[in-house]
């Protein structure tokens, strides 16, 4: 038996502004949609990964004698199998495929043993013998840049100063703070996983999870010294991603010993390998300064910010730039000194993750703005409406925002909501829940607010398209579609918004949404909330080619009309490396939440009662997809709050497991009232503005801020834990 | 591996007596974790849900090792409505369909949450072997960090657990509304009859533990004949004996200086509510009398 991704096919009808049914939605929740983990292909064999148990370590022999002498085992690879460039990166080519003399994080891939059974691959994996000489990790983020050097150039991955307006230009009311983010992951459901296939010619088919398959394949022909059409990936059943698929995982690894071996090699992850196996949010450390009139007006923010990538680049320096050049928030500003610095650490390498920089400066602008408006006397929401922007505003970075920014609109939207009543007496909704901890003892109520800014699509002058192919035919008498990218669906509903799309364009009900593979030119990263707007736009752009050909026709006959186009949004530039001026970003979306909570003074502990949310999203394709990717990234934002953190010592993972690192459950995340702007971005198609990150982003602050409403402490960590609240 | 399926408990009794490297298996919701992740590679498997005697229990009470937890809250939330409690924290729905008292106490981690409660109420565990049964008072029965007092050769067959005769709580302190392993835990348990108290903590210790000196202070203090309403700095002090009967370290889930804290904080509270059901029900019974 063969297991490959299917094609999906809804006959339902719904083109956009409506929530038709997801193809692969009835599959999904009957639990038969197939998963990467259920690849199959007969005669596969499996593949395993040793990593290192050391955060840095000098490799002194790597002995894989005895693990080949198991029987069952195919092969035992490290880096002198690598027949490519052992060097991979997305931004930076700084991470080696299998670890050559050095090991940099607790972690890191050395070799690969591919056996008959996982269980043999494992038993073999624990036969080889490596020689270790450990050195001392760098693990302070503040002072890895003037640490020992952990690459050629140095631990400083990327400086981006923004300069704009008065340096030195002073305040009547001045608030400082120090402020720092844990370490999140994304906590997606399905591990790591993939099917690796060789070809008679020296070629590959690989079956991956992943957020880019395009990347991806570049990466891994680079890796294997292969042509790129020689190496061919399709799209597999992906249990989300949240950033966490955007590296490669055993992309290179499956494909290496599958050619090595000339079988079918299938690798999966079990959740501890996945902690290790992909990058995490970057931890920060954030110093701030606000500067305003008695007024509450802003004068100046000055802020220099420290971003963990722990010990290889990933996409670090985009994540940098993001914190940087969104670092005072969605306000007016004219006075701006930003310096936000990215470095190598010997902790777990960190990158994409849902909100992707503007988290980790959102939760420090946004506890600042509260920190202000009491030293001002002011509200919390009067203070933000005070200096929010709007369209027409000009960022730090001298853009000038040009569509809809609703910022104090969304504020007075949360703002105005009805208040959940009083403290509830049912356990499940008191802090602590069932576990029986208060029956209304030491519960305090609090109310917070925030509102945050992302940027939307690929910065700073990244060549940012996606690639639709759109083809019709007759099926049983009437028009039917077919639409093929290699944007991967990661579970956010791509695959709906496609079909809505071609539905809206040619009036056609059946369309089906062909594999995603490599097989079509690029789609472009499922990231940067930017599917829904790039590739979009491709399949909207392809659809009008069609119609031009269709040319009104219900009946084609046995004609197919098959037309492919690439649509790139408007350009963005690179900023000044000096003074960060630049019209670095294509498009800003925004949202506020109000959170409300009932804190257990005493225990420390925390419910979340209420998170109402507005957000602006230019046009909603997708209802009720829209508000899902709301109440995620807001629950996302919850657990960043009160609960998410890898944890690490030395550089070592702590709590690689969902025993340790927790997620919210349903009784932590309460039901949301949900505002929906659409003001239209005239730029975009549909005038649709990205979805899926801005929610995260002002979750966490609004939490944060609720707590100290609650408890009046000052709480400038992120997650919150019990011994915060408690003091102990 | 073997899978072992036994029929009845001396069958049962008979596989575990001939293969005592054979893990017993009830709900599996620790032992599959284990298998999962490579933790343990046990030559046979002796799965006890075929078995009846585990799986019911008596009037008395005396509870199989392998009644799962939903019967328990249930069947026997008004018997015993601290184990109830406690079993209404353990995991989630599925956990809850699956898990028993029987592998909380085979798995013996400090941190499972139905020790407390035994410790509290006085439990004895009834074990197993071809060479005959055992009882073993709960106080005796955990040794360590997952060490139990059973030999190579014995099963759990049963908990023996008197109906509460007072008011009995049981609290825990998780990092998450639900689904959460105990930061740390505790369970009362008022004898009125014998002017007592039970007090335990969980997952403050090496092993689940009593707190003999905070039992002993509230014996001596509380007048459960004619029960008046609870002086703040009686509760004050009996969270102090508490916490004081902890030995908590440092680890990811919290520090042992909360945990001291929060023990102190549940015992109060704990105590508190059972204290003023007691009092509720002697008004109701005052008021019975009269009428
Ligand atoms: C997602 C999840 C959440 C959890 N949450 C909690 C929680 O909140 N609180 C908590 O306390 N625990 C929790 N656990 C742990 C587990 O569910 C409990 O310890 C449960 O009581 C185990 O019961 P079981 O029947 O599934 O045991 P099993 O897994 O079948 O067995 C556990 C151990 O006991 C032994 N054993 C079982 N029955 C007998 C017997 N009759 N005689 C001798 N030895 C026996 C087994 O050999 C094994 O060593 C959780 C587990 C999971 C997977």
């Amino acid at each position: 038996m063969t297991l490959t991704p299917a094609e999906l096919t809804s006959a339902v009808s719904g083109g956009i502004g409506t929530s038709p049914q997801r193809p692969d939605g009835n599959l999904k929740v009957r639990g038969e949609f197939a998963y990467a983990s259920d690849l199959w292909h007969e005669d596969m064999i499996w593949g395993a990964t040793l990593r290192s148990p050391h955060p840095y370590a000098r490799i002194t022999s790597v002995d894989i004698t005895e693990a080949l002498q198991v029987p069952g085992v195919y092969a035992v690879l490290t880096h002198s199998d690598v027949p490519g460039r052992n060097l991979y990166g997305l931004e930076h080519k700084d991470q080696p495929v299998l670890a050559v003399d050095v090991v940099r994080y607790q972690g890191e891939p050395i070799a690969l043993v591919g056996a008959d059974h996982p269980e043999t691959a494992r038993r073999a994996m624990k036969k080889i013998v490596v020689g270790y000489e450990v050195l001392e990790p760098v693990v302070d983020m503040e002072t890895a840049a003037d640490d020992t050097p952990l690459h050629p150039g140095g631990n400083l991955v990327r400086h981006v100063p923004i300069r704009r307006g008065s340096q030195d230009v002073a305040a009547e009311v001045v608030v400082t703070g120090r402020y720092e983010v844990g370490m999140q992951d994304q906590a997606f459901l399905g591990p790591e996983s993939g099917l690796a296939v060789p070809a008679d010619d020296g070629s590959v088919d690989l079956y991956i999870a992943t957020q880019w398959l395009h990347v991806d394949r570049s990466q891994v022909a680079a890796a294997l010294g292969l042509p790129e059409e020689k190496v061919r990936l399709t799209l597999s059943g992906v249990g989300g991603a949240f950033g966490g698929r955007e590296d490669l995982s055993m992309q290179v690894h499956a494909c290496l010993l599958a050619l090595h071996t000339g079988k079918p090699v299938k690798m999966v992850y079990n959740r501890e390998e996945s902690f290790y196996g992909h990058v995490h949010r970057h931890p920060a450390v954030l110093y701030y300064e606000h500067g305003a009139d008695r007024t509450g007006k802003l004068v100046y923010v000055r802020a220099r910010m420290y971003l963990d990538g722990g010990a290889y680049a990933s996409s670090t320096p985009a994540v940098v730039a993001n914190a940087a050049t969104l670092g005072v928030g969605p306000y007016e500003v004219d006075n701006v000194t930003v310096d936000a610095y990215g470095v190598y650490t010997n902790n777990p390498p960190c990158g994409a993750m849902r909100g992707f920089g503007a988290v980790q400066a959102g939760f420090a602008y946004e506890s600042q703005m509260d920190k202000l408006a009491e030293a001002l006397g002011m509200s919390p929401v009067d203070v933000r409406v005070r200096n929010a922007m709007t369209e027409g505003s000009v960022m730090p970075t001298g853009q000038v925002v040009d569509s809809a920014a609703p910022v104090a609109q969304l504020l007075k939207l949360v703002q105005d909501k009805p208040l959940p009543a009083g403290t509830s007496s049912d356990l499940r909704e008191l802090p602590g829940g069932v576990s029986n901890t208060t029956h209304g003892e030491g519960v305090v109520r609090g109310v917070g607010y925030a509102v945050g800014i992302k940027n939307i699509c690929f910065s700073e002058g990244y060549d940012d398209y996606s690639t639709a192919r759109v083809r019709v035919s007759m099926v049983n008498g009437s028009l039917a579609a077919a639409v093929h990218t290699a944007a991967c669906e990661v579970g956010q509903g791509l695959v709906t918004i496609m079909q809505q799309i071609v539905r809206t364009e040619l009036g056609i009900e059946l369309v089906t949404v062909l594999p995603m593979d490599t097989t079509i030119g690029n789609g472009g990263s499922t990231s940067a909330s930017r599917q829904t707007y790039v590739t979009g736009g491709a399949v909207k752009a392809a659809c009008a080619l069609v119609r031009d050909r269709l040319a009104g026709r219900t009946d084609i006959g046995d004609e197919v009309i098959d037309e492919t186009t690439e649509w790139r949004h408007r350009a963005t530039e690179a900023i000044d490396p000096e003074t960060g001026q630049g019209n670095a970003h294509v498009q800003y979306g925004f949202a506020a939440h109000r959170a409300v909570v009932d804190v257990d003074v005493e225990l420390g502990l925390v419910r979340v009662v209420a998170l109402d949310c507005a957000q602006d999203v230019g046009r909603a394709l997708n209802p009720q997809a829209v508000v899902g990717q709301i109440q995620g990234g807001s629950a996302q934002g919850l657990g960043l709050a009160v609960m998410e953190e890898i944890q690490t010592s030395g550089g070592k993972v702590r709590n690689p497991s969902f025993t340790d690192y927790l997620i919210p459950t349903v009784l932590d995340m309460p039901p949301m009232s949900i505002d929906v702007l659409e003001l239209a971005d005239p730029h975009a198609p549909y005038g649709i503005r990205g979805v899926g990150e801005p929610p995260t982003i002002s979750s966490t602050p609004a939490i944060v801020a609720a707590i100290r409403a609650a408890t009046g402490l000052a709480l400038t960590r992120v997650p919150v834990r019990p011994e915060h609240l408690t003091v102990t | 591996m073997d899978f072992l399926r036994p029929e009845t408990l001396a069958e049962a009794l008979e596989l575990k007596a001939s293969r005592p490297d054979a893990v017993p298996i009830a709900g599996g919701t620790d032992v599959m974790v284990e298998l999962n992740f490579d933790h343990r590679r046990p030559g046979a498997l002796l799965d006890l849900t075929r078995v009846p005697e585990l799986r019911q229990w008596s009037d008395g009470l005396r509870i199989g090792a392998a009644v799962p937890y939903a019967r328990i809250i249930d069947e026997l939330g008004t018997a015993l409505p601290g184990l109830a409690m406690a079993a209404r924290t353990v995991g989630s729905p599925q956990i809850r369909n699956r898990g028993t008292v029987g592998g909380n106490l085979g798995a013996a981690s400090p941190a499972g949450d139905t020790h407390p409660v035994l410790l509290a109420s006085d439990a004895v565990i009834e074990v197993a072997s071809t060479r005959g049964p055992r009882m073993i008072p709960a106080t005796e029965f955990y040794l360590g960090v997952k060490r139990n007092a059973l030999e190579p050769d014995e099963l759990i067959v049963a908990v023996h657990l008197a109906p509460a005769a007072g008011p009995q709580q049981f609290a825990k302190v998780g990092t998450r509304n639900a689904m959460v392993i105990a930061v740390c835990s505790f369970a009362i348990s008022l004898f009125p009859g014998e002017n007592r108290v039970g007090a335990a903590v969980g997952s403050a210790a090496p092993t689940p533990r009593r707190a003999h000196e905070a039992e002993a202070f509230l014996a001596a203090e509380l007048d459960f004949a004619t029960p008046k309403p609870l002086l703040d700095s009686v509760k004050r002090e009996f969270g102090e004996l508490v916490s004081r009967a902890a030995s908590p370290i440092d680890d990811v889930r919290g520090s042992a200086a909360y945990r001291e804290h929060a023990l102190a904080v549940m015992a109060r509270r704990t105590l508190g509510w059972a204290w003023q059901e007691l009092l509720s029900r002697k008004n109701r019974g005052g008021e019975q009398s009269c009428a």
